[in-house]
């Protein structure tokens, strides 16, 4: 697995903490949506850091696109979401990972919950699943703290638009618009029993977000009798920085 | 459950760097209670190297220190691990 200088081609503010950055990297082998790349970043005393980073591009897309949510202590996120300008290069190595990724061959419904940037790789299959012309029924249950923190909400809004079995329910558990229609809490098994599947009509749950938020979602989805093998987590902490 | 606990898809890139091959979908028995599951699943901490631990007992798995281009693995904690090439 070799470090491959990435070029910045664009850089898209999300929200007011998360940044898309979409990259130009020669030789780029292809990826599958849920993986991520790993992120090197080296200072002119040759002190390194290096950090994971879920890829939010689908598969299709010409271009590598990472989403990262500036964290205030972080030693990368604040780099990547406040320096980088088109033109700039930095090492990323990848795709690593095959546990966390879509499969296109799932029989039944798939439900992606995704807490805060845990939406990213969720993102990622949203657009493959699209890409691919796929009818797998498909819900994303995302949850925010406010509309404003809400990553991808224009393209969101559309995703769902064709009739081809998509489509979003969101928890704003902080703040909610006057007149909003969604959830107003935390994900529970509760909640999980109105929004989720029947536990035979699951195929399989991708869940990713901050590990509390893992831990509810995957304990709750066992807990209202779905199998634990058809539960896929993936955990993302402070420490990611 | 710490909030600093991740779990194994975050060392995907440094696991693939040591066996040369995918490793999230490897399997692994744990040694001491006998749990089998995938690496992606296991419970990782990172501190000054990385630690993964049974989801099932909290046993050490595997430790991980990297050093520039050197590499030490602990795997005291794992029964077998199934690779897939």
């Amino acid at each position: 697995m070799t470090w491959r200088a990435a070029k910045v081609v664009e850089v898209r503010p999300e929200t007011s903490r998360t940044k898309t950055i979409a990259f130009e990297v020669p030789g780029w082998p292809g990826h599958r949506a849920g993986q991520h790349v790993d992120v090197r970043l080296t200072a002119e005393d040759g002190y390194q850091a290096e950090r994971s980073y879920s890829i939010a591009s689908a598969p299709e897309s010409p271009n590598l696109e990472l989403t990262v949510e500036r964290l205030d202590d972080g030693e990368v996120s604040p780099y990547l979401t406040d320096e980088l300008r088109p033109g700039d290069e930095i090492e990323l190595r990848g795709p690593v990972g095959g546990y966390f990724v879509w499969d296109a061959r799932v029989e039944g419904s798939v439900l992606l919950v995704g807490g805060g940037s845990g939406v990213v790789p969720l993102m990622a299959m949203a657009r493959q699943r699209r890409a691919e012309g796929s009818t797998i029924p498909t819900r994303l249950l995302y949850s925010a703290r406010t509309i404003e923190d809400v990553i991808y909400r224009e393209e969101l809004m559309h995703l769902g638009d064709d009739g081809d079995g998509f489509d979003v329910v969101y928890t704003l558990t902080r703040v909610q618009p006057p007149d909003w229609r969604g959830y107003d809490r935390r994900v529970d098994r509760d909640l999980l029993a109105e929004a989720g599947p029947a536990p035979g009509e699951l195929g399989l749950s991708f869940v990713c977000g901050p590990t509390p938020f893992v831990e509810a979602v995957a304990g709750g989805l066992v807990e209202l009798g779905h199998e634990p093998a058809r539960v896929k987590t993936e955990r993302f902490g402070p420490t990611g920085g | 459950m710490s909030e600093l606990m991740l779990d194994g898809n975050a060392a995907a890139g440094v696991l693939q760097e040591i066996f040369t091959v995918e490793m999230t979908t490897a399997v692994g028995t744990c040694d001491s209670c006998g749990t089998a599951g995938e690496v992606g699943e296991v419970h990782l901490y990172r501190g000054a190297g990385l630690v993964l631990r049974c989801a099932h007992c909290d046993a050490t798995l595997m430790k991980i220190v990297t050093s520039g281009t050197r590499s030490w693995v602990d795997l005291r904690g794992l029964r077998t691990l199934q690779l897939h090439s």
